[in-house]
């Protein structure tokens, strides 16, 4: 005779005697385990909700006060800090007209992110793949040298282009000494510097993401394009392109974001003249004296590096629907 | 393979990984990436005042830098801000990485998520001004001024640089592990202590370095937070750059760049061992 | 927290229980609610080796996985020697797991990896060295004790984890197919192995696996499962020749299914033939499937006598010990007969196409429960 399990009773959700009441013991775990993760994330939340995100709300209240004679605040409610940002009253009638050194300063700092963008794309994807597709043994080295850059003191970097680049740099003194040039090349302090400063800094960024992206593509695919008559450059826009797309598109954004509210490298490099957002922002916590005015810049400038990141969010997601 | 059909590559193989003039841009890029690095470390060894002329090979920026009581000062300061800001933000980061990885969905796990890659959303200069008006509010208040300030700034923003190696770490090690010490008797504390942390402490140790090269690098938020006299190494650079240069700096740049590079070379070869 | 030992599902008395699963029951809830374990008891004996078999998905590793502590039952009781252990933490309860990849610790060494359980039972340092050497010995890696996890073979970390699970002289060891990541040769050795060390150390074993095979060798008892349920508790003879449903019989070994007439212990196949059979308990008179073995039908070429079925000859599959003729019967249905090649018979004479006679032998038929 087989042996068969009791039956099942017509009630099965019907507690054992002694037994377990449906989810009861499930749950607990589960809160237990939940106010675990919870304790142990606390330090982290404190430190960055108290040193990173609630200063930020601070910052709104401020953006709506008068600015104070001395720098700082008066507690006096005004929009004029918001209205500031794009627009300046008219010194004797009052009138709002447009601030153009405002404009032509956001204008610099959009115009500069994309071209360096660009320009981390022209060169930092070719070194990618050029990485990526060493043999084994060889691409640990080769990685190894694009990463060091990555790593290195932004300001010491900074410096170096400036050393470069100066009237009395090595650039200008080698064209000088070729007598390419008998005065040296006025390059500092143009939104050329800026733009080559940034390049050259912000270029990791782009190599890393392009990288982890080929290194993780199948080259029997590429086989299999030029297997299907697709020459070289073929394959690469139709097969290559669409597979390594998601480094590339989180290599731009993580070139121009950081472009986009870049301090160091402009000061350095462009100046008290070629100002950018970060720069403008700072002025106006320094010799600017309008708190305000510079609360309300702080969150123009975080709501355009919200829509890049919104739309990036969305170029990837639909970059992974479509692929499905 | 037909030697006819692909008559300009018979000779190497055809190689579906070349692409026409990517090795050329990539080799002037990685040189590129190194030429200036490499002129202001040869310039730090000039014996001469100008950045320009060669004048001979010497020490004597070196010896000038450390004889500078700010550059000392700056120095110490600098450690000193970074080895704590590193030290805690790893703490705080490798318990949350614990909290947030190898679980279902739990509630308020996305949140938790999103407050710890905050800092790495915002532009560095927008939480920099965000940080002086509420410190200055403080030290206001208070008159209490000293590097709390700084140390609490730094860490905030290195907490996610320390989580992120933490959790990639901790992503790819076998829970069954875990599993099998507490099968085994342990405790849920020596199941950590035996199992889990010997395991992580490479995560643990990039973590840590990543954090304190960020804080060691940081010029923004530095500068706007710190109250008089607490100079920084990279806050007293960018002070000096606006006088007259001299390779003193220089001299100052080279020893951050090998301090640099070492790290790097751990952190790298850290990083190798997880594979 | 003790509880009295509830009345047993089956015929056990309680002393003779190790392991107690009474109406337990795993509901994982996502989009829609999956019953891993579906109201599932079942009684595990003292020293005896069980096995929980089933295909990929039945439930069978979340009930070891609910036995070990690892997940918490939705509902049920769990009892070990008739003591309630549901709400005991893995690091609790004497029971041990051999891990399907292993789960050896890769910082340490061989013998510290037996010693981890005796030392988190706090168990005195020269008692951990005999066990550890104890242990080393039993399974034969003595000469291996200093080297990492890392630097030994599969067929050796295999030895190790359950050296590791061992130590600890737990009151059941669970096995979570320990054997599937080896290759066939070293899999039949340690199939043997693990007979050999359950005898030894007298410790109920708990075996899991999809390879029906590795079940009827090794076990006491098993358990088929499928959907979350247990169809079918019994001796690996029981199982294989007396499956109580459709499931059990196509899952362990080969089948073939035939429509028939129940009437008593009479069954008559629709394809002709009139055989005695013991209806499993609730199969009424009537329509009934039942099941013959391959290897219980014998082909003979020619027309059909008495008590013989008339067919013929659909294909012939050779496979070295064996021949299966495939034939199809006059009601259309199709049947595998499997027959020992001899010297003198291996199938050459059996012709494609050709009329042909089946017998079936006494005792062969089998009916099922659906």
């Amino acid at each position: 005779m087989p042996e068969t399990p009791a039956p099942a009773s017509a009630t099965a959700d019907a507690p054992v005697p002694g037994g377990l009441i449906r989810g009861e013991l499930e749950r607990e775990l589960e809160q237990t385990d939940n106010r675990t993760r919870w304790l142990l994330s606390l330090p982290a939340i404190l430190i960055i909700l108290f040193f990173a995100a609630a200063p930020l709300l601070v910052m709104v209240v401020y953006s709506f006060l008068t600015p104070g004679d001395y720098g700082n605040v008066k507690w006096i409610f005004s929009t004029e800090g918001w209205v500031n940002v794009i627009l300046q009253r008219d010194i004797f009638d009052d009138t709002l007209i447009w601030a153009d050194a405002h404009l032509s300063i956001f204008w610099r700092s959009v115009k500069l992110s994309i071209v360096t963008t660009l320009l981390t794309l022209i060169f930092g994807v070719p070194t990618a793949w050029f990485v990526a597709t060493r043999p084994k043994g060889k691409r640990e080295f080769w990685l190894f040298l694009v990463t060091v850059p990555f790593w290195t003191n932004l300001l010491v970097r900074t410096i170096a282009i400036q050393e470069l680049i100066r009237a009395e740099g090595v650039i200008n003194n080698l064209l000088m000494a070729l007598h390419i040039v008998d005065q040296p090349i006025q390059m500092m302090f143009t939104d050329f510097a800026i733009g080559f400063g940034m390049t050259y800094v912000y270029l990791p960024l782009m190599v890393l993401p392009v990288y982890a992206a080929v290194d993780k593509l199948d080259f029997r695919l590429v086989e299999a394009a030029h297997d299907l008559y697709a020459g070289r450059w073929t394959a690469f826009r139709r097969v290559i392109l669409p597979m390594i797309k998601p480094g590339i598109i989180a290599g731009s954004i993580l070139v121009f974001i950081p472009c986009l509210g870049a301090y160091v490298t402009p000061r350095v490099l462009g100046g008290g003249k070629n100002l950018m957002f970060g720069n403008l922002i700072e002025l106006q916590f320094g010799a600017g004296r309008n708190w305000p005015l510079g609360a309300a810049l702080s969150f123009t400038l975080m709501a355009i590096v919200m829509v890049a990141l919104i739309y990036y969010v969305r170029l990837t997601s639909r970059e992974e629907k479509t692929d499905v | 393979m037909s030697d006819t059909a692909l008559p300009r590559h018979s000779s190497r193989g055809y190689s579906v990984r070349s692409l026409p003039g990517f090795a050329v841009i990539a080799l002037f890029t990685i040189f590129a990436l190194y030429a200036p690095i490499l002129i202001l470390v040869a310039y730090s060894f000039n014996a001469g005042n100008s950045l320009a002329i060669w004048e001979g090979f010497s020490l004597k920026w070196y010896a000038q830098a450390a004889q500078n009581s700010a550059v000392i000062d700056a120095a110490i300061r600098s450690l000193y801000l970074a080895l704590s800001a590193a030290g805690v933000a790893t703490v705080a980061a490798t318990m949350a990485a614990l909290a947030t990885t190898r679980t279902r969905r739990f509630p308020g796990k996305t949140m938790i998520y999103a407050l710890i890659n905050q800092p790495l959303m915002v532009p560095e200069i927008v939480t920099a001004v965000a940080l002086l008006i509420v410190f200055a509010w403080i030290k206001v208040a208070t008159g209490y001024t000293s590097m709390i300030y700084l140390i609490a700034a730094h860490t905030a923003f290195c907490v996610p640089f320390a989580y992120l190696p933490i959790r990639a770490r901790l992503e790819t090690m076998d829970y069954t592990l875990e599993t099998a010490a507490r099968d085994l008797y342990a405790t849920p504390m020596q199941v950590f202590m035996r199992v889990t942390l010997p395991q992580m402490w490479p995560g643990i140790i990039a973590g840590m370095m990543l954090a304190f090269v960020i804080s060691m690098d940081d010029v923004v938020i530095t500068e706007f937070v710190k109250s008089a006299g607490q100079e920084t190494i990279p806050t007293y650079m960018l002070g000096q750059l606006r006088r007259v240069v001299t390779p003193e700096v220089n001299a100052i740049s080279t020893v951050i760049l090998a301090a640099g590079a070492i790290l790097v070379s751990l952190f790298f070869w850290l990083s190798r061992e997880r594979r | 927290m003790q509880h009295q030992a509830q009345p047993m599902p089956s015929t056990d008395s309680a002393d003779d229980v190790a392991v107690d699963v009474d109406r337990i029951s795993k509901i994982f809830q996502g989009e829609d609610e999956v019953r891993a374990l579906d109201d599932v008891s079942v009684a595990i004996r003292r020293n005896e080796f069980f096995t929980l078999l089933g295909p990929s998905g039945c439930g069978k590793t979340t009930l070891l996985r609910v036995i070990a502590g690892f997940e918490p039952p939705t509902m049920g009781a769990l009892r070990l020697g008739g003591r309630d252990i549901s709400r005991l933490p893995p690091n609790k309860r004497p029971i041990n797991t051999v891990f399907q990849n292993y789960a050896l610790f890769p910082h340490m060494s061989v013998a510290n990896n037996i010693a981890f359980g005796l030392e988190m039972l706090g168990k005195p340092k020269g008692e951990i060295q005999t066990i550890v050497y104890d242990m080393l010995k039993l399974v034969q890696m003595e000469h291996l004790k200093a080297r990492r996890t890392s630097e030994i073979s599969g067929g050796q970390q295999q030895r190790v984890a359950l050296a590791r699970a061992l130590a600890p002289k737990p009151e059941v060891l669970l096995l979570d197919e320990p054997l599937s990541a080896l290759d066939l040769k070293l899999r039949k050795e340690m199939q043997i192995e693990l007979k050999r060390l359950q005898h030894e150390t007298g410790i109920t074993f708990i075996f899991v696996t999809h390879d029906q095979e590795e079940a009827l060798t090794m076990s006491d008892r098993i358990a088929v499962m499928n959907a979350g349920k247990i169809l079918q508790v019994g001796s690996p003879r029981d199982i294989y020749e007396r499956p109580a449903e459709r499931f059990v019989a196509n899952f362990i070994g080969e089948s073939n299914f035939l429509d028939a007439t129940l009437n008593g212990h009479t069954v008559t196949l629709k394809a002709g033939g009139r055989f005695q059979a013991s209806p499993p308990a609730g199969v009424a008179d009537g329509a009934v499937s039942v099941l013959v073995r391959p290897e219980h039908g014998q082909v003979r070429m020619g027309e059909a006598a008495e008590g013989e079925l008339a067919a013929t000859i659909d294909t012939v599959v050779y496979s070295g010990e064996a021949t299966t003729v495939h034939l199809r019967l006059t009601t259309g249905e199709l049947f595998k007969a499997k027959m020992p090649n001899t010297p003198s018979e291996d199938g050459r004479s059996i012709e494609q196409g050709a009329a042909a006679a089946l017998s079936i032998a006494p005792g062969a038929v089998t009916v099922l429960k659906d």
